[in-house]
């Protein structure tokens, strides 16, 4: 404040000190004039004698000045008088600033928000992720999640550890919510007791589930989030307190989170309690993330030396029923390997971001020797005025500085454009970015990297800057006003520090032209790469599940199938329907299982693993994949249980030599299964997207015996994507007639997912791309080793449908192995999984792990396995349970 | 600010000292105080224009001195410079110091001579 005060005074001070001296020179002329000397006269000594006065009045003035301030404000102005004489030049040198401080913004945002922000929950470093290693568990542990825990695990862990304040586990999921409006599916979130406490943001409206909401027979409450709320309720606060149908499950809605809370990495709708029934867990069941918060002042250390000393608490403390050994856990060798919650949710994303902030970098540098070369130019025209100066006294540094001021204002004027630039940027990027990547929501312009484009700018504007500082304030002012004196060219020193600038932009110019020009081709090489499947932008999915709680019969189920392909067949456009349990690059695996083909015999007696899907008449034709040799599976085919299946090209030519020979061969999953007919076989598909080699796929009709029930029991897939093909996919009056023709069979089914598949290709295809920038890779697009994005969903699946079983275990059969009722609550999870990919894992690495897992039971006739069911897209939970009964 | 090869350079602070002390008599402008100065040191000691006008400006920022309105002996309009307190306690300090000073080189001096 006085600072400014004094700035204002300065003008009156300036007064003063040219009042004093005029009067001084005014008494001491007319003291000279009383000696008798002419005014004329008298006034030139009194000045002679007075000396320089604009000096003394300047130096007398300077005491009230920054000096160095005053200079600068001077250099500002002339410099902006300078750009603003010339526009060209100026508009050149700003929007090429602009573009590449915004970019680096940009980039930095992205990098900020997802890697340095800390996770947006109180306290967030006292997070952990609770990953349990497992060297010993096969394709159960894998790298992006470790081990899960099982429920037992979280009740043991969390009752005993001395190290956290709270502990809880979660599992992502779907539900589909009716009572309100049109039936909705809607993703949402399954919690235990200790989630909410451990994240700890407090309810925006209402409260927290409480002890009595976990009782597996107490009240059934729901939470909402704020969207949700939003949308459904337009953020009444009287919803609290209302009842919605949950999954056929009436709930009582008893808080609302607030806006921007994640459940981890995810984003929900709802929020159930997850309600352990005690006395039913078991130790298998490993599908459940575990989140904590340690003690003030606990290292991660201390955690897993305390969990460590649970373990064996553990496997003393549960069993998986009678007859098995609660120790065969020791052979997985569990260790808890915890880490912080946050390096969990970035995942592997963080070397991604790192590459592309370097590349942004170099754009960065070649936009700085740019605009250098522009300036040196542009020096070049002020070449005499700088060496007049120099002649008449202005020093070296005094010229840099102006040059400098210049250019520091054209980058901080370039930061400023590019800060809308950034902006706009990131619209973009949030709006069309990759959907795998972590906390793309977090991501905005704070005042951090306001900041880091602040330096920026500055930075930068030093930099190009410094180059025609260097070169022009080194020269001696008698050279360069000589060299400058109508000669029209220039001298030899200025052209070799122009050509070094060209050949350092050029270079890295054609550093990122070459990367581009590889991704590029690789992209080119991935679009040409046949899909198996046509015409994409033409085919409209959707998802519809049919809960076990509104028809229970499966048959009826498929009937209701049925009845849809019908009603969608009919309305006008539509060519062809068929649904499957999975359509292409949705990530969704429906089963692996091992497939033996008649006469062969295999290395260990163990066929290796196929991928199943399970597909209605037409399916094929809808997506537009070919039929090679055969024919397409009909309704008859379905509803008699005929022993039928359609393979993909490539295993007809592994198994039989050609698509033609197999037709009329016969391969079937269990010694004790019947035999399948190939009744067809169809071009391969690239099922997990298009840098994938196709797998060898196994097509069971929708409806079909369950071989992993003891007893013949029919089976239909309850989740399936409808394919439909039509000139009029995607637009909305389609969509509009698709949905009543779906509501006029049952009026309770909600559509989700509703995408084409050329939206899921082009999205397939974008991860893809974006992952080749992680990999770096851009030679061919074969067996590299991916992170995976698929598998996973299906171990998990496996487990949380395991974990959810209402049933015990039944035998099955000759065999001897006991089946779990998982159906009522597969879907659960499985949406889930199609919506919230998990982000990586390695599905070749896997699917290893799990056959090896898969042999022991097999081996053992008579350990009971706790049984995915084929149309329930589980398989890995049988494994754990049933390995551990060796 | 012609170098006069008769006067020798002050020592830092000097000008300030003799600013202060003729102030201390009565409030003056500019050319009294030089004229007051000369006429007081018997013209042995010099006082420049060019140094002069500064030195009060930096005296008026330390707040030695205060400028107000007036006019000279002949009525023209000028700045008459006032010492505020914080100048007499300057002042006082500085004519110890100078004091302590003057009987040093004279101690000095005088050994020399014999």
């Amino acid at each position: 404040m006085q600072w400014f005060a004094k700035f204002f005074s300065r003008r009156r001070r300036y007064e003063d000190i040219s009042i004093s001296i005029q009067e001084h020179i005014d008494e001491r002329t007319e003291e000279l004039m009383a000696d008798g000397i002419s005014r004329k006269q008298a006034e030139q000594t009194a000045r002679r004698e007075f000396g320089n006065v604009s000096l003394v009045e300047e130096s007398s003035r300077e005491v009230w000045q920054w000096p160095a301030f005053d200079s600068i404000l001077a250099d500002l102005k002339f410099a902006f008088r300078r750009l603003r004489k010339s526009p060209g030049f100026a508009a050149t040198v700003l929007l090429t600033l602009a573009i590449g401080i915004g970019a680096n913004t940009v980039v930095f945002s992205v990098v900020n928000g997802v890697l340095l922000k800390p996770l947006p929950y109180p306290d967030s470093e006292r997070l952990v992720s609770l990953w349990l290693n497992a060297p010993g568990a096969g394709g159960l542990a894998n790298f992006s999640n470790g081990l899960q825990l099982s429920t037992s695990m979280y009740l043991t862990f969390s009752e005993h550890n001395r190290t956290f304040q709270s502990m809880g586990i979660w599992v992502p999921s779907n539900a589909s919510v009716t009572g309100v409006g049109e039936p909705e599916q809607v993703p949402s979130g399954v919690i235990s007791d200790g989630v909410l406490q451990t994240l700890d943001v407090p309810p925006a409206v209402g409260r927290w589930f409480t002890q009595a909401d976990q009782d597996p027979h107490g009240a059934k409450t729901v939470m909402l989030s704020y969207g949700y709320w939003q949308r459904r309720f337009g953020g009444d606060r009287n919803a609290i307190g209302r009842v919605i149908q949950v999954d056929a499950q009436s709930r009582e809605i008893v808080g609302v989170m607030p806006r921007g809370f994640r459940l981890v990495d995810r984003e929900f709708d709802l929020l159930v309690p997850l309600a352990l029934d005690r006395a039913n867990q078991k130790l298998a069941g490993f599908g459940f993330s575990g989140i904590a918060r340690l003690k003030p002042g606990i290292q991660v250390a201390q955690a897993d030396a305390d969990i460590a000393r649970l373990i064996p608490v553990w496997m003393d403390s549960w069993s998986n029923g009678p007859g098995t050994n609660p120790h065969f856990y020791e052979r997985w060798r569990i260790s808890p390997g915890f880490r912080s919650l946050k390096q969990q949710v970035i995942g592997s994303i963080g070397g991604v971001l790192w590459v592309v902030m370097a590349t942004v970098g170099v754009v960065m540098l070649i936009v700085c020797t740019n605009v250098a070369n522009l300036l040196l130019v542009r020096a070049e025209s002020r070449h005499q005025e700088l060496s007049i100066r120099a002649a008449l006294g202005a020093s070296r540094m005094r010229i840099a500085r102006e040059l400098l001021i210049e250019s520091v204002s054209l980058g901080l004027l370039g930061g400023v454009i590019a800060i809308g630039v950034a902006v706009a940027g990131l619209r973009l990027l949030i709006a069309f970015g990759p959907t795998d990547l972590p906390r793309l929501c977090e991501i905005s312009l704070d005042a951090r990297a306001l900041g880091f484009t602040l330096a920026l700018s500055v930075l930068s504007g030093l930099l190009f800057g410094s180059i025609s500082a260097l070169r022009y304030a080194r020269t001696k002012a008698s050279a360069t006003m000589g060299s400058t004196t109508r000669t029209a060219s220039t001298g030899r020193a200025r052209q070799r520090s122009r050509n070094a600038l060209v050949t350092a932009q050029v270079s890295m110019a054609l550093v990122l032209l070459v990367s581009a020009v590889l991704m590029i081709r690789t992209f080119a090489a991935l679009r040409n790469v046949e899909p198996g499947f046509a015409d994409p932008q033409h085919v409209q999915t959707m998802n519809i599940w049919i809960p076990d709680l509104l028809i229970s019969d499966p048959q009826t189920a498929t009937h209701v199938q049925n009845n849809i392909v019908d009603q969608l067949a009919a309305i006008p456009g539509v060519t062809s329907v068929g649904f499957a349990g999975a359509v292409p690059m949705e990530n969704v695996d429906p089963n692996w299982d091992g497939i033996h083909v008649e006469g062969k015999t295999y290395e260990g007696g163990e066929p290796p693993l196929r991928l199943f899907n399970f597909v209605s008449p037409a399916y094929f034709n809808a997506m537009g994949t070919r039929l090679v040799a055969g024919r397409d599976f009909t309704w008859s085919d379905l509803y008699d249980l005929r022993p039928r299946v359609i393979v993909s090209e490539n295993f007809a030519r592994e198994s039989w030599g050609s698509a033609s020979a197999a037709i009329g061969k016969r391969l079937r999953q269990f010694d004790s299964s019947p035999w399948q007919d190939v009744v067809g076989v169809v071009e391969d598909v690239r099922v997990h997207g298009v840098d994938e080699q196709a797998p060898a796929i196994v097509y069971w009709p929708a409806m079909h015996n369950d071989p992993y029930t003891p007893k013949p029991t029919i089976d239909a897939p309850r989740f399936v994507t409808f394919a439909i093909h039509s000139d009029r996919a995607g637009t909305e009056s389609f969509l509009k007639q698709v949905q009543q023709a779906v509501w006029s069979v049952n009026a309770s089914l909600p559509l989700a997912s509703v995408n084409t598949m050329q939206e899921i290709y082009s999205q397939s295809l974008a991860r893809t791309s974006f992952m080749l920038v992680h990999a770096g890779d851009c030679r061919h697009h074969g067996a590299r080793p991916k992170p995976d994005w698929h598998l996973r969903s299906h171990v998990v699946r496996g487990f949380a449908t395991h974990s959810r079983n209402r049933n015990p275990p039944r035998a099955r059969g000759t065999e001897g192995r006991a089946a779990l009722d998982v159906r009522s609550l597969r879907a659960y999870v499985d949406w889930s999984w199609r919506r919230h990919r998990p982000r990586s894992g390695s599905r070749a690495h896997a699917t290893h792990k799990i056959s090896a897992l898969r042999h022991q039971p097999a081996r053992s006739p008579d350990v009971p396995r706790c049984a995915g069911h084929p149309g329930h897209r589980s398989c890995a939970c049988k494994l754990s349970a049933g390995s551990s009964r060796r | 600010m012609a170098n006069n090869p008769n006067h020798r350079d002050l020592f830092p602070g000097a000008l300030e000292v003799m600013i202060l002390q003729s102030l201390r008599l009565k409030p003056m402008h500019g050319y009294a105080l030089v004229k007051h100065i000369k006429q007081v040191s018997d013209d042995l000691l010099p006082v420049e224009e060019g140094s002069l006008y500064p030195a009060l400006q930096r005296m008026l920022k330390e707040g030695w001195l205060e400028a107000e309105t007036g006019t000279s002996a002949k009525g023209r309009p000028t700045r008459i410079y006032r010492l505020t307190d914080a100048g007499i306690r300057h002042l006082e300090k500085e004519v110890v110091s100078v004091e302590k000073m003057f009987a040093g080189i004279t101690r000095v001096l005088a050994v020399a001579k014999i």
